[in-house]
């Protein structure tokens, strides 16, 4: 039964942009893996004096994002302070943009259970990241703090969703639409573990058919599609519950923790923040000039959607082969790269996302960085179309191939593996087989089909998976002939 | 007499001649800092050593290449405390900043370095540049040269004490709303405060980032446009530095005012201005006429607005500004405190003055949504008021005059307690700060035993024609070379 209160949910992602070096001064944006503090500069350590200088590759990065999420390009935008204080933050106030951000009114359309979604996006801008804090023991409780910042100054896009969701189970899905299309980008790595990707909700349930909302609460600190889900579900029930018991929401902000699978308080409406927010004056305003955005625009990479309906469309693919091969677009590269290699497309689609996949996952390395080269799957692919190896064998030759980075070919040669078709070869094969399977043998030949089967099997054990099956098949009907 | 009692063209021409080499004059400067400072109270610590090596680079420069050397090369200078210099600790006036010992020097003082200026140290000031007689300041008292109960302005008033003292050559100040016009004024010096963009910000400990400038104190206008064509000019590191070119400040000196429309706006004269400073400025008006220019009664009809602006403006960016001085990585910190909050307001409490606080906490409240509109939005259109006032008015004239302030050099203590009669101190300088335009403050006379200065204002970029007036006046009221402590001073100037 559907439920008379109807969750209205929107998305703010906060992505780090691959530039080479931060938002407002020359330090590398890549800050992991490195002693503490040693990715700073007066500049982002915020030592009184420094002024920010603009990062022109995060603006066109910001840009091209804003294009491919269809949003409109102000002419004239600007920096802003938003003011607060807190350890990681080393001015005691962010560069954010806050009125007049570089991007406004764009969408994202999504696919959630076979239907496509439409969600807005009011707006696409760009900030500074913080630096980190290391607790002794729990924040509440520990004696002291070290802060870090490496991070400070990292270029972060900030994308704010409209409310347009109207069930959790959109949100992730949203979520991996933008997340695929800022991979597609380049602009970000999509690392939701490591932080480079980082997603708050907003929530509020209002009766079905009415528009009035109720009190809107922020969940923070989701670091997983599935906790994104879980959080919200969490929260529908909850607030679906007070609703019902005619008891009021509280406009707060909360924290989901994965460990418990709940949502916990972290800071009511009268707790709120007050920003101060003020034209940046370090900083002159940003002047967007129309053939620089048309300049971007022209240059926009194949974007999801297109990717995926042009390869459906020009290799008669599955909507899930072409889903699945255009996860990244790197991927799809790839996929084309062994059809122009000379793979019939079908088989090719099929031996990549299924077998090579695997591997790689196996692995943890992208189809397209893996040592089997597009024209290696090609000539295994067609080995296999035209009959030279099983499938079985080919299968144990990709695994090989996948760790030598051999062409399949040699390793069918030297390992004596091609496809036997020769009669005389398999006619050894086969008195042998029913040899040692006479009930089989006499059990089809009453009747009984699957029996051909379980000897086809034995044959191919027989011959190490090189015997071609449909001529063994035919070879046995022949030489089991029914009465 | 004291080699510093020269201008800086003839130091240099006496450098290049060997009748003394630059570690002479530098011993020379040490000594009179030695004998006069300790009374004076202009420098809050000097750099001796450093400034020797310096002292000793210029001497081997000068004998290689005395020909293509700048002007400065060897010429003993200081830096008011709020410039970042690099491995000198640098305190802005400020406890919350003691111990802080910048790793990198502002763009400014990179090139008076470059140029082979030596430095003999940092100079007092109020307390990150906020107050208008150097009584801000979180560790001594400065006092004027020219007399000793009285204030040196503020808040380069370490800047302008080391120059009529003449301690050294010149000196760097910041300027957000008068701070190096006035001192000037009640010091005797000249003062520039260049056009919002003609130097660069960086490495300036910010008051009001949108109306900070850096300008140098001198004894002389040549002096200044030899200073000014060092420092001046854009800075990728500042992004609100600007391209725009300096023009040919030296060659202003001697093109005379003849000509030259000058303004006289009435909103300023208007103002409760001390007999005295008047009397100097009369005079000051009665020999540019004579010498040719035509004098112009103008309106800036937005004045009366502007010191309200100003006092909306600048609190709001210092309590931005001021944030990162948070007792976590400068200054004497906060102890152990039970949560964070208490932290910051600790560290806070014991490291900011009064003067400090209070523009912090009007600063945030202008800024607190409720009030945003009401304050800060109303303040920017009048900001954008006075501005075009002042595009308008040099559309008619090619520069104003004023005195540069109400009355001459008041004594200590005597507005400490009344802040809106400190403030009312800047509120013939702040409105050129809120418009971004060109200015200076030359010795024009004397009152009653004490310095006067006058105020040329030009446009936005138009240094060249403030040069070319002050230095028309410099010739013409003849007092720069009354040092303090000289007998006879006049009543007034002529």
């Amino acid at each position: 039964m559907t439920s008379i209160w109807e969750p209205v949910i929107g998305l703010e992602v906060h992505a780090q942009l691959l530039t080479a070096s931060k938002m407002f001064c020359g330090c590398r944006a890549q800050y992991l893996g490195i002693p503490p503090n040693s990715n700073t500069c007066p500049v982002c350590l915020g030592l009184p004096g420094t002024l920010p200088v603009i990062n022109q590759v995060a603006v066109e990065l910001t840009i091209r994002t804003a294009l491919a999420l269809n949003c409109e390009i102000p002419e004239f935008s600007k920096f802003d302070r938003k003011n607060y204080f807190y350890p990681d933050l080393p001015k005691g106030y962010q560069i954010s943009q806050f009125d007049l951000p570089l991007s406004i009114n764009g969408c994202l359309e999504f696919e959630v259970e076979g239907r496509v979604v439409r969600a807005g996006i009011t707006r696409v801008h760009l900030e500074e990241d913080a630096g980190t804090l290391h607790h002794a023991g729990e924040i509440h409780n520990s004696a002291f703090s070290l802060v870090d910042l490496n991070r400070a100054g990292v270029p972060l896009m900030e994308i704010v969703g409209e409310p347009d969701l109207r069930h959790p189970a959109e949100a992730p899905a949203y979520l991996a639409a933008l997340r695929q299309t800022l991979i597609y980008l380049g602009v970000n790595d999509g690392n939701m573990e490591e932080g480079s990707l980082r997603c708050d909700a907003n929530i509020s349930l209002r009766r079905r058919g009415t528009s009035t909302l109720g009190a809107k609460v922020e969940v923070k600190n989701m670091n997983s599609f599935r906790s994104i889900q879980r959080a919200l579900e969490f929260e529908l029930a909850r607030q679906t519950e007070l609703l019902e018991q005619d008891q009021p929401v509280a406009q707060e902000t909360r924290g989901w923790s994965d460990l418990e699978q709940v949502t916990v308080s972290q800071r009511s409406k009268e707790e709120a923040q007050e920003y101060r927010y003020f034209p940046e004056p370090d900083l002159p305003p940003l002047v967007i000039s129309r053939a620089y955005v048309e300049e971007l625009r022209a240059a926009l990479p194949e974007l999801p959607r297109a990717a995926r309906r042009r390869l459906q469309e020009r290799y008669q693919l599955t909507a899930d082969q072409a889903r699945l091969i255009a996860e990244t677009a790197a991927d799809a590269a790839y996929f084309e790269a062994v059809v122009a290699a000379g793979a019939v497309p079908h088989a090719a689609a099929n031996w990549q996302v299924q077998n090579l996949q695997a591997l790689c996952n196996a692995a943890h390395v992208p189809v397209s960085g893996c040592r089997v080269l597009p024209g290696s799957l090609a000539e295994l692919v067609t080995l296999v179309v035209t009959e030279q190896v099983s499938g079985a064998v080919a299968k144990e030759v990709l695994a090989e191939i996948f760790e030598s980075g051999a062409r399949p070919a040699e390793v069918v040669a030297s390992k004596g593996l091609g496809q036997v078709s020769d009669t005389d070869r398999l006619a050894t094969f086969i008195e042998e087989a029913l040899a040692g399977n006479q009930k089989a043998a006499a059990d089809y030949q009453s009747g009984n089909d699957r029996a051909l089967g379980s000897l086809v099997g034995a044959v191919m054990a027989l011959s190490k998976g090189t015997a071609n099956p449909k001529l063994v098949s035919q070879l046995l009907r022949d030489r089991l002939p029914r009465s | 007499m004291s080699l510093l009692a020269r201008p800086i063209a003839e130091l240099a021409r006496g450098l290049r001649s060997r009748d003394f080499s630059s570690v002479e004059l530098l011993e020379s400067a040490l000594a009179e800092v030695a004998r006069e400072d300790g009374e004076l109270g202009a420098f809050l610590r000097t750099t001796a050593g450093p400034a020797l090596v310096q002292a000793q680079r210029a001497d081997r420069l000068l004998s290689d290449d005395p020909a293509s050397a700048s002007p400065l090369l060897g010429i003993p200078v200081a830096y008011k405390d709020v410039l970042c210099t690099k491995g000198v600790e640098t305190t802005a006036g400020s406890r919350i900043l003691e111990g802080f010992i910048p790793p990198f020097s502002a763009t400014a003082v990179e090139r008076m370095e470059a140029a082979g200026a030596v430095s003999l140290g940092k100079l007092n000031c109020d307390e990150f540049a906020m107050g208008s007689s150097n009584e801000n300041s979180a560790f001594q008292a400065t006092r004027n040269p020219w007399a000793a109960d009285r204030v040196p302005g503020g808040s380069s008033g370490g800047s302008a004490v080391a120059v009529a003292a003449r301690l050294v050559s010149a000196t760097l100040g910041t300027d957000t709303g008068g701070s190096i016009r006035l001192p000037a004024s009640f010091c005797g010096v000249v003062g520039v405060k260049p056009s919002y963009g003609r130097v660069s910000r960086y490495g300036l400990i910010a008051f009001a980032s949108s109306l900070d400038q850096i300008g140098p104190l001198t004894k002389t206008v040549e002096d200044a446009a030899l200073v000014m064509q060092v420092i001046a000019g854009v800075d990728p590191r500042d992004s609100t530095s600007s391209p725009a070119p300096s023009g040919d400040l030296l060659g202003a000196l001697k093109s005379g005012v003849a000509g030259l429309r000058v303004g006289i706006p009435k909103e300023y004269l208007a103002m409760a201005i001390e007999a005295g400073v008047r009397g100097v400025f009369d005079q000051s008006a009665t020999l540019l006429a004579a010498a040719g220019a035509q004098l112009v009664d103008v309106s800036l009809p937005s004045t009366e607005y502007a010191l309200a602006a100003y006092y909306v403006i600048a609190p709001a960016e210092v309590s931005s500004n001021l944030a990162r001085m948070d007792g976590v990585r400068f200054g004497p910190g906060f102890g152990t405190a039970a949560n964070l909050m208490e932290a910051y307001e600790r560290a806070r409490h014991i490291g900011f003055g009064p003067e400090v606080r209070r523009r912090i906490a009007l600063g945030t409240y202008v800024l607190s949504s409720g009030y945003y509109d009401a304050y800060y939005l109303r303040a920017q259109k009048v900001r954008t008021l006075v501005a075009k006032d002042f595009e308008r008015v040099f559309k008619e004239v090619d520069c104003v005059i004023s005195p540069t302030a109400p009355t001459t050099a008041f004594r200590m203590g005597e507005r400490v307690a009344d802040p809106l009669a400190m403030y009312a101190t800047d509120l013939l300088t702040l409105p050129a700060n809120l418009a971004g335009v060109s200015g200076i403050s030359v010795p024009a006379g004397f009152a009653d035993g004490l310095p006067v200065g006058l105020q040329v204002l030009g446009p936005y970029m138009g240094e060249a024609t403030c040069f070319r007036v002050a230095a028309a006046v410099e010739e013409m009221a003849q007092v720069w070379q009354i040092r303090p402590g000289t007998k006879g001073v006049p009543e007034a100037a002529g």
